[in-house]
């Protein structure tokens, strides 16, 4: 089965024809989907601005980690269930053909592997042996690994 | 021109929304419990602010582009009465309970009327935020 083949299944299950015939839920979704974004656009902010040395500078790093990755996930669960769910829509006649989809695709999970991996160690670790320079670079790796995600995002979602 | 312009707002919107966002979460006692209140608002609401000021001159842009068919579309009449309704909700919070903030500045749970502001600031960006995203749907639903 090719992934036109996937996307096409995937797009006319029962629940996605039901989901297409209604005329609000598809922006009710999207909406839930923007505010998930803002959500973890706070998240993600207040750990990189700290990093960079704004915000909440006066608070130990790892306490703000902390707190903000709650949050976080909250924004990951609101975020991906209408993610998908808006992608299963037309998947297979609108997301298969846009670059933007693919880009999506491609940088969200090195995002997410940035995120667990990378940052969470760097504001995790004891600051005062650390270079702060490491601090910076991670806090740009992060902005510009969910920008593109965001900025990818946008783009699918034009008519 | 005007998906850069679109693209800016929704960029902005993680900078706006996200800090308030916090800032709102903080006063109702879920987040950063053991930070002053008056520190969080301090350190993060310059940038919602700087956030506040893109959201408007974008969204003017936005408006500017159409404004004969923005300002007939219902849901772009309620987006702007619902950013009434919260920068009244933000006027009211600084002149009342934030001025007492001394009072409850360490509380882990701020004292109810913060925790109103917080929930109501929290429920007003979701509305704002739903009702933008839907006035391309005017066309589908009501023409």
């Amino acid at each position: 089965m090719s992934v036109l083949d996937f996307f096409e299944r995937l797009q006319y299950l029962p629940l996605l024809v039901a989901m297409r015939s209604s005329s609000w839920a598809f922006p009710v979704i999207a909406s839930l989907h923007l505010m998930g974004l803002a959500l973890l656009g706070g998240a993600v902010l207040i750990v990189d601005l700290r990093l960079l040395g704004f915000g909440l500078r006066n608070q130990p790093l790892a306490q703000i980690a902390r707190d903000a990755e709650r949050w976080l996930l909250v924004s990951l669960a609101v975020l991906l269930p209408t993610g998908i769910l808006q992608f299963m829509c037309f998947a297979a006649t609108k997301y298969y053909y846009l670059t933007a989809f693919w880009v999506k695709m491609a940088v969200l999970p090195l995002a997410l592997l940035f995120n667990f991996a990378v940052r969470r160690k760097v504001a995790g670790a004891d600051e005062t042996s650390m270079n702060p320079v490491w601090n910076k670079v991670a806090a740009v790796v992060s902005l510009s690994l969910w920008s593109t995600v965001a900025i990818a995002g946008r783009l699918i979602g034009l008519p | 021109m005007y998906l850069i312009v679109l693209t800016v707002h929704v960029m902005t919107l993680c900078l706006f929304v996200g800090t308030a966002a916090i800032v709102d979460l903080r006063l109702l006692g879920l987040t950063m419990q053991k930070v002053r209140a008056s520190e969080v608002m301090a350190r993060l609401l310059p940038w919602t602010s700087a956030g506040f000021l893109v959201m408007l001159i974008s969204g003017a842009l936005l408006f500017y582009a159409a404004p004969l068919l923005r300002y007939q579309n219902i849901f772009f009449r309620a987006k702007m009465l619902a950013l009434v309704l919260a920068g009244v909700n933000v006027w009211v919070f600084h002149n009342t309970v934030y001025r007492r903030v001394a009072e409850w500045d360490l509380d882990p749970i701020p004292p109810r009327s913060a925790r109103m502001t917080g929930g109501l600031s929290l429920v007003l960006w979701a509305f704002l935020i739903t009702l933008g995203r839907m006035i391309p749907y005017q066309v589908y639903w009501f023409n």
